[in-house]
């Protein structure tokens, strides 16, 4: 709630009346009908600005401290998803002799030599090996040829220095690669979010689907929202009916069930998912009772697929589903579902009408919490998920950390978040957000 | 620009906040970064402190992730906080062309001769070798045991799930080398379309049969529950399950063999503390101590089997074990790996989920 005032106080002052009760517009516009209107409100003005001004620098740390840890890293994620500084930075004649190339016939002996001539300075200055790993984005193998290009340019005698390198590798007689020279030498590029919903800009057929082999990624964003979509639904099922029995006990046992609920959330969730292999596995804790009971001769497969996923996820995001519902159901009286009851309802059509309604706040909330966090998830289905079962969230790490191409990492990352930005709305018109309960 | 230098800085910033203390790279001590773990443990008992000590310094500890990230933030911000760092050979590469690491100079380390081959290369000197083989659980594969690379692919003779990591890297290779095509000869088939195609088809035989794993204790835990019947996995982490009781067994046809080196950080305040350092890491006699003692790599230096008993070496990633091997870090398979990583990478992604 003061985050909201906060921001609504630098949008709009009448809404921020509103927000902040009663020091505001509303206050001072009562007095001043009763005095003398310009003393009084000069005076009440200079009080309202005071009061504004503490206002706002009681909340200026916060509002710095989201700005700094979620506005900064946000616009950066934003940023780096079309930045695209290395070739342009690395082979500026390059890009430069290529400017106005039309990229209809191969490029003539001058962009050949501002090559040979950024090449040669780079290799000295040690850079080309980033500028050739930026092309081969473009095309696979395209950084070993400027790599072996730039390590024999010296010795390239002339008196044609396309002739020469063409004889090194005839590939860069191929229009082709000087294509990909030029995309990638544009300071910002659309290839990373394109490529994050398999989409690649060609120069002869403009915008097409990746090559078959390589379109993995709105896959895996399916399999992702849909994976969370499960887990949401699952925390629903099983969450409800514990907030309420939470909710409807006695303080004595709502402390207990309380610490049930608690004790798995501070718990290490690396702990939690490698306490689920233990249970799971084939020769794991519930297939050996279940064997042993004689149930089955053979165990079951639990673990390493699908249903490992969800019953890990489930395990670790249930409190983000029960907590806001505990605390919506909690100030729910018991004396309207009597009513209802005495009106002639049966218990289940006043539990429709008149129950869940009064909890869709908490429930929204809840769903919301669940789905954004699972969306996030890594960790839990890489350990024990199968092979098909992997989330966008480890390309992202892989792309972030491993091969560090950064570009594509910030780009996935884009794509999510256009995603969950495109769900709220219809959450918010759903759920009624104003009245959503995020305590 | 403004907001590019900014947004460019926060962002290293950030990354180089998770693992390093930022701002004291001139009055720093002289920082090495390790793998962590009981791994790094040992190398300070054996290596770091009895170095620092014999010259009567300073020095201190950080861990190192693996992959480019600490590096790129290194290449943005200018910031070096380590002087030498324990690398895998696809980032010493890297690091080597990009003017990250500092090119060495050989008469101040020892002669290249004394070092396993591949270990003494223009940026970088031996560490230590870690194969991956093939491990299966004596005790549930029943009378016949496998004993070759293509056993792995036999389902017929051995049904069951296989562990095997998720990556393409040297996964192909292993594939290729199964389909029958000799150690020397895997990337001149690799580097070819078809080729890729044969690594795809030979792993579809077996496809419906794995189970992929991402950190290395998890191939001894599924073969030890019999989750899997087979897996690949790092010598290390099988000795060390057996040495805990598990009855764990690996076959050494064709492993994969990785080499790890130090490398010295271009720009470190250090310079000749990390060539000392290099040379003392490089004294058989210490680095057959860690192969005994700590963990059961092998060695980068040739004298250090000398000093280890040879019922000990039968079980290292050394000796006859690592002849015939399928060795990484050639200079065509690194280059294959950089212009393909990324390509292969989204095929194998893509090739799983299908």
């Amino acid at each position: 709630m003061r985050r909201r005032g906060g921001f609504a106080l630098r949008r709009s002052p009448g809404h921020a009346a509103l927000c902040w009760g009663g020091f505001g517009i509303s206050a001072s516009s009562r007095h001043a009908q009763t005095t003398d209107p310009s003393v009084l409100a000069g005076k009440l003005a200079r009080g309202d600005r005071a009061r504004k001004l503490t206002a706002l620098s009681l909340i200026a740390p916060l509002f710095l401290l989201l700005v700094c840890v979620f506005g900064v890293p946000i616009l950066a994620v934003l940023y780096y998803s079309v930045d695209n500084p290395l070739v342009s930075r690395i082979l500026p004649q390059t890009t430069a002799a290529m400017a106005e190339w039309d990229g209809q016939a191969l490029p003539g002996e001058a962009a050949f030599e501002a090559f040979a001539a950024d090449a040669k300075h780079a290799y000295k200055a040690k850079t080309i090996a980033r500028a050739a790993l930026r092309l081969n984005y473009e095309i696979a193998g395209f950084r070993s040829m400027t790599m072996k290009a730039a390590r024999r340019i010296k010795r390239l005698t002339g008196p044609s220095i396309k002739e020469d390198l063409i004889a090194l590798d005839k590939r860069w007689g191929d229009i082709a690669y000087w294509r990909a020279i030029k995309d990638a030498s544009a300071s910002y590029t659309p290839r990373y979010l394109l490529a994050a919903v398999d989409l690649k800009m060609t120069w002869d057929q403009g915008l097409v689907q990746a090559e078959e082999n390589r379109r993995i990624y709105l896959a895996y964003l399916t399999e992702t929202f849909w994976i969370s979509a499960v887990v949401v639904f699952l925390c629903v099922v099983i969450g409800y009916p514990i907030a309420y029995l939470i909710a409807t006990s006695k303080p004595a046992n709502q402390r207990i069930l309380f610490i049930l609920i608690l004790i798995p959330f501070w718990t290490s969730l690396l702990v939690r998912t490698a306490a689920w292999v233990v249970l799971l596995q084939n020769q794991g804790m519930i297939n050996g009772f279940l064997i042993w009971l004689g149930i089955t001769d053979q165990p079951f497969e639990m673990i390493f697929n699908r249903f490992g996923v969800y019953v890990a996820m489930v395990h670790i995001l249930l409190p983000f589903m029960v907590l806001p519902l505990y605390s919506v159901m909690k100030s729910i009286s018991t004396d309207y579902m009597r009513a209802a009851a005495s009106l002639g309802a049966r218990p289940f059509s006043a539990f429709l009408s008149i129950y869940l309604p009064q909890t869709i706040p908490g429930l929204g909330a809840g769903c919301l919490l669940v789905f954004v966090i699972s969306l996030g998830f890594y960790i839990t289905p890489a350990l024990v998920g199968g092979r098909s079962d992997q989330m966008v969230a480890s390309l992202i790490a892989e792309f972030a950390l491993g091969t560090a191409n950064w570009g594509m990492a910030a780009a996935l990352a884009v794509v999510v978040l256009v995603c969950v930005a495109a769900i709220y709305p219809i959450y918010h018109r759903f759920a009624g957000g104003d009245r959503m309960n995020l305590n | 620009m403004s907001l590019k230098g900014t947004l460019g800085k926060l962002t290293a910033a950030a990354v180089m906040a998770a693992t390093v203390s930022i701002g004291v790279a001139e009055a720093r001590e002289f920082t090495i970064a390790s793998w962590g773990g009981e791994y790094q443990k040992g190398q300070r008992d054996i290596f770091f402190a009895p170095y620092a000590k014999s010259k009567g310094m300073k020095f201190l500890e950080d861990t190192y992730l693996g992959g480019w990230a600490q590096f790129q933030a290194m290449q943005e911000t200018k910031n070096i906080p380590w002087d030498v760092v324990q690398v895998e050979t696809a980032e010493m590469a890297r690091g080597c062309e990009e003017g990250l690491f500092l090119q060495l100079d050989w008469s101040k380390i020892g002669p290249k001769a004394n070092y396993v081959p591949g270990a003494a290369t223009e940026c970088g000197v031996g560490v230590v070798i870690v194969s991956v083989v093939i491990a299966y659980n004596d005790t549930l594969i029943g009378a016949d045991k496998p004993k070759t690379l293509e056993d792995f692919f036999n389902v017929k003779k051995w049904p069951g799930k296989r562990g095997l990591r998720d990556d393409p890297k040297h996964k192909l290779e292993f594939a290729l080398m199964a389909d029958g095509v000799p150690v020397g000869d895997v990337y001149k088939v690799l580097s070819t379309p078809a080729g890729v195609d044969r690594a795809f088809a030979k792993l579809d035989e077996v496809k419906s049969s794995l189970q992929f794993w991402k950190a290395g204790a998890q191939a001894p835990e599924w073969l030890a529950s019999g989750d899997v019947v087979m897996s690949t996995a790092y010598n290390g982490r099988v000795s060390s399950a057996q040495k805990s009781g598990r009855n764990l067994k690996m076959v050494w046809d064709r492993n994969t063999v990785y080499l790890d080196s130090w490398v010295i950080l271009k720009g470190s305040p250090h310079v000749e503390a990390a060539y000392g350092y290099m040379k003392y890491y490089s004294d058989p006699k210490l680095q057959a101590e860690y192969s005994m003692n700590v963990l059961p790599y092998g060695p980068s230096v040739m004298d250090a089997v000398q000093h280890i008993p040879a019922k000990v070496t039968e079980t290292l990633p050394a000796g006859k074990n690592v002849e015939g091997a399928f060795v990484t870090g050639s200079a065509e398979g690194i280059a294959f790996w950089i212009d393909n990583l990324d390509a292969l990478t989204e095929r194998w992604n893509a090739w799983k989920g299908q």
